[in-house]
């Protein structure tokens, strides 16, 4: 029989919410997030929000990264930080529902929250925390594809430093095989140095 | 050595371990990534010997591994939902011939409305059709009871279904600790059937039985199930230590040695129920859990004892039972002592609606506070059904309900088509 509870409900489990396209790669980012978190030593839990297979649809998956054995099985209502790999979906689905109020927003676009109608929103939340970022076009040029989910997490461990920018090529070299893998990684990498500059500029 | 992998994949990988010989196989979701799997395995000769059969049906599907097993093959299968009930004809026939058929459920609601999204309504219809039923919790637990089926249905010469929530286990990437091909091995001798269809030898099996010996045959096949209450703890106390990991043969239970209230529950919503058992007992609240992984056969005893602290026991339950209500909760009753605790039923989880901890502490602290009715679907929009009964009496021809009931929601396009 079980012994003691394995763990109190601590808060400390990491929650990442990732909307996108079906096509885009939604459910393989929430993959590979969990591989690099998995790199690190940590437990890590990712699943799709199961079903929706359709070219274009709208798509979200999961991952939870914890110190701890993962228990829960529930779909991420409180996210601690949101990918949106889609900007058109900003308008259609409420991909901000459940933020937390210290959550990080990571959105695939060139454009500002201003200038993509969000300057309203983010009022409750902190500033420096809510990024742009022109994944696609940087998964453009190293992949040839706009396709922005390896691109995205690099662009997430600079933002939240859940993981490492070593993790998420290390989780890319696990998925993807030779060239692409190679392309996928120097996305990630350009990404991830984009972001940085802009904390940077922030702070 | 510990890998981050999807479900799917861990299962197929273990019962590739488990050298099967035959696998008859079609694909439907959310059972599809596991017969893929072994499927390439075969293809690129990492899985020999061992022969794939693209089959035209499920029916197929039974009917080919039936006819393997019986010439002395292990023989692996999947599905789930229609799939299992497109079977359910040869299933009784793969029980009752005592073939050691292994097959992986990956739960999925049964329609109509047509739904791929997990419950247990598929093999919860097949409970009674004489195969050893195993539900898992986590994918971890999915790659060891699939060695352990194995197993337990040569020895008992039984098929067993390992019953694995379909999407939320299926298709969730956590950490496996695989076994290494030489611990199967030692667990997992080379199959030595205990009938066999062999030219050399010859013998027929499937007689008809009349009246004279029916009863008789069917009173063995529940003694030879029932043997499983003793054979699985022996076998999961081997394989444990083998793998070094604590395995629950028959049941888990949480917390409940002092418990008041019991939850009791099958499959992977057990880990939110067991987080949310943690936050009511941080906040006092004298509450457990019991996981049933052996629901076929169903161990009566184990139970009796589990749940001999509560006053109070709420089954949690993924299927329904129209006309009636719980399922699981039937069968626990039958495990109370007469005067024991009062037992409610919870209908939660149906075609993929998610469990989850902010209901779940809402139930249960409805249950301390005695407010739960005999039967209680969780999360029911009530408002939704209303409006549909309303209709359907105010117009005899109010159409169907599903669609009604999706257009209410925004779900599609609104007004008639």
């Amino acid at each position: 029989m079980r012994g003691s509870p394995r763990r109190c409900f601590s808060g400390e489990v990491f929650q990442v919410r990732i909307h996108g396209r079906g096509g885009q790669g939604v459910v393989t980012a929430a993959e590979l997030l969990s591989l690099a978190a998995f790199h690190e030593g940590r437990h890590a839990q990712a699943f799709p929000s199961f079903g929706s297979e359709r070219t274009g649809a709208p798509v979200v998956a999961f991952c939870r990264i914890d110190d701890h054995e993962i228990r829960t099985r529930e779909p991420v209502s409180e996210p601690d930080a949101l990918i949106v790999q889609d900007p058109t979906l900003l308008h259609q689905v409420d991909v901000f529902g459940g933020l937390r109020p210290d959550g990080y927003v990571l959105i695939n676009s060139g454009r500002s929250f201003d200038e993509l109608g969000l300057g309203d929103w983010t009022g409750a939340f902190r500033h420096e925390r809510l990024l742009t970022v022109a994944a696609g076009d940087i998964a453009r040029r190293h992949i040839g594809q706009m396709r922005p989910n390896a691109a995205l997490l690099g662009g997430l461990a600079a933002l939240t430093s859940v993981v490492s920018l070593d993790a998420v090529a290390k989780a890319i070299g696990d998925r993807f095989r030779g060239s692409l893998a190679e392309a996928n990684a120097a996305a990630a990498t350009e990404c991830f140095e984009q972001v940085g500059e802009e904390l940077h500029a922030h702070a | 050595m510990l890998e981050q992998l999807e479900g799917s994949q861990a299962v197929a990988r273990t019962v590739a371990l488990c050298r099967p010989e035959v696998i008859p196989a079609y694909p439907i979701s959310p059972q599809t990534h596991i017969v893929e799997a072994l499927s390439a395995m075969v293809k690129e000769g990492g899985l020999s010997p061992c022969e794939f059969i693209n089959v035209e049906s499920e029916y197929a599907a039974m009917s080919v591994a039936i006819g393997a097993s019986a010439t002395g093959a292990r023989t692996y299968t999947a599905t789930a939902s229609q799939g299992l009930l497109y079977m359910a004809e040869a299933l009784y026939n793969a029980s009752g011939l005592g073939l050691p058929i292994v097959m992986t459920i990956a739960n999925r609601a049964i329609g109509a409305p047509i739904n791929i999204w997990n419950d247990h309504s598929d093999s919860m219809s097949q409970r009674d059709s004489g195969w050893i039923q195993l539900y898992v919790e986590s994918n971890q637990e999915a790659v060891d009871t699939h060695a352990l089926a194995f197993r337990l249905a040569e020895e008992l010469s039984l098929p067993v279904m390992v019953c694995m929530d379909g999407f939320i286990l299926t298709h969730a990437y956590e950490r496996i600790d695989l076994p290494a091909q030489a611990q199967v091995d030692a667990f997992l001798p080379a199959y030595e059937p205990r009938q066999v269809l062999d030219p050399a030898d010859p013998v027929t099996i499937g007689a008809m039985v009349g009246p004279e010996a029916f009863t008789e045959v069917k009173y063995l096949a529940h003694v030879k199930q029932m043997q499983a209450l003793d054979l699985l703890p022996e076998l999961a106390g081997e394989l444990g230590a083998s793998l070094g990991r604590e395995q629950y043969p028959l049941l888990r239970s949480y917390r409940c040695e002092d418990a008041e209230t019991i939850v009791v529950a099958l499959g992977s919503v057990l880990g939110t129920i067991e987080d949310a058992v943690d936050q009511l007992r941080a906040r006092g609240m004298k509450i457990g859990a019991l996981g049933i992984k052996a629901f076929r056969p169903f161990p009566l005893e184990e139970i009796r004892a589990a749940l001999a602290p509560a006053g109070h026991v709420v089954v949690i339950e993924k299927a329904l039972a129209v006309g009636i209500g719980g399922i699981v909760a039937q069968n626990v009753r039958n495990a109370l002592a007469a005067g024991g605790a009062r037992v409610s039923t919870v209908i939660a989880g149906l075609g993929g609606r998610p469990i989850t901890t902010t209901s779940l502490i809402g139930l249960f602290e409805d249950a301390a506070a005695d407010r739960l009715q005999a039967t209680t679907f969780l999360d029911l929009n009530t408002e939704l059904v209303e409006r549909e009964l309303a209709r359907t009496r105010a117009k005899r021809r109010s159409g169907p309900h599903a669609e009604n009931m999706l257009r209410d929601i925004g779900a599609v396009a609104a007004g008639p088509v």
